[in-house]
């Protein structure tokens, strides 16, 4: 069971962190509360925050496209205003300008995921001097043997970064 | 796999998959029960491991995204997402 305390604090953790990088949570606060109520959930049941709105596997791995904030956030907000759940929305959003909807699926079906994996696996490594590694949720980007522990920028873990070059 | 059942106009078969986590999800639900259509529903994250694994198929039948919440009409008609207008205009 998830308290009404522990979603004030992880609200207002989020909601702080979400400040701090330029971002907006839902100002629809009952609807976002739900939300983060679903995160919490999801922590307590595979161990990671996977996204309210999209069914996770379990299985890591397989899931960190959608370890919220998901890879698909910064697109969304940029081509719709809100992310997939809409948690996070765009200033317009919160200035009463424009609202959040219903917005199309971005991430790929799990048999284009499948591909995606298999064909990841056979692709072979470059001749650079180092590899460049993209942070999936913000699109840092590195050039060192191994991508850093944490995101300097957003702070997203080591495993969210993918090779780019 | 279970569905709950809730009563009310038929409309056909009215078929909701939903998640329990999930916002969308749950203003399709309460717009449902708003309406008063007799539809019945499932939250596909609860299923044990088989079922779950069912349920996707089926959503992905109807939806090859597997996205939610997927409502299925008559076993025909899909309605992707929190599609208010659509859902009025089709079960209203
Ligand atoms: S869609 Fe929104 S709530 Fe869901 S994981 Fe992505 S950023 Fe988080």
């Amino acid at each position: 069971m998830i308290t009404e305390a522990e979603i004030d604090s992880r609200y207002q953790r989020l909601d702080r962190e979400a400040r701090q990088g330029g971002y907006n949570l839902n100002p629809d606060i009952a609807f976002t509360r739900n939300l983060v109520r679903g995160l919490l959930v999801n922590e307590q049941r595979y161990g990671y925050m996977a996204c309210p709105c999209r069914i996770a596997s379990g299985k890591k791995e397989e899931d960190l496209d959608i370890i919220c904030p998901c890879d698909y956030r910064d697109p969304d907000l940029n081509d719709y205003g809100a992310c997939y759940c809409a948690l996070y929305v765009s200033g317009d959003v919160v200035a009463g300008k424009s609202t959040a909807g219903p917005i199309p699926e971005r991430r790929p079906s799990r048999a284009e995921r499948k591909e995606a994996r298999l064909k990841g696996a056979r692709e072979a490594l470059g001749t650079l001097a180092y590899p460049v590694w993209r942070c999936r949720v913000c699109g840092y980007l590195c050039a060192m043997n191994n991508p850093p522990l944490v995101c300097p920028i957003c702070k997203a873990k080591q495993d969210r970064f993918e090779r780019f070059l | 796999m279970k569905l709950e059942h809730v009563p009310g106009t038929n409309r056909g078969t009215v078929v909701l998959y939903a998640l329990s986590t999930c916002g969308w999800c749950g203003k399709t639900k309460d717009l449902l029960k708003e309406m008063g259509v007799e539809h019945s529903y499932v939250y596909v994250d609860l299923l044990p491991e088989k079922e779950l694994e069912e349920a996707l198929r089926e959503v992905e039948r109807f939806n090859p995204q597997g996205s939610f919440p997927t409502l299925v009409i008559d076993n025909r008609k899909v309605i992707v997402g929190f599609r208010e207008k659509e859902i009025r205009e089709t079960l209203g």
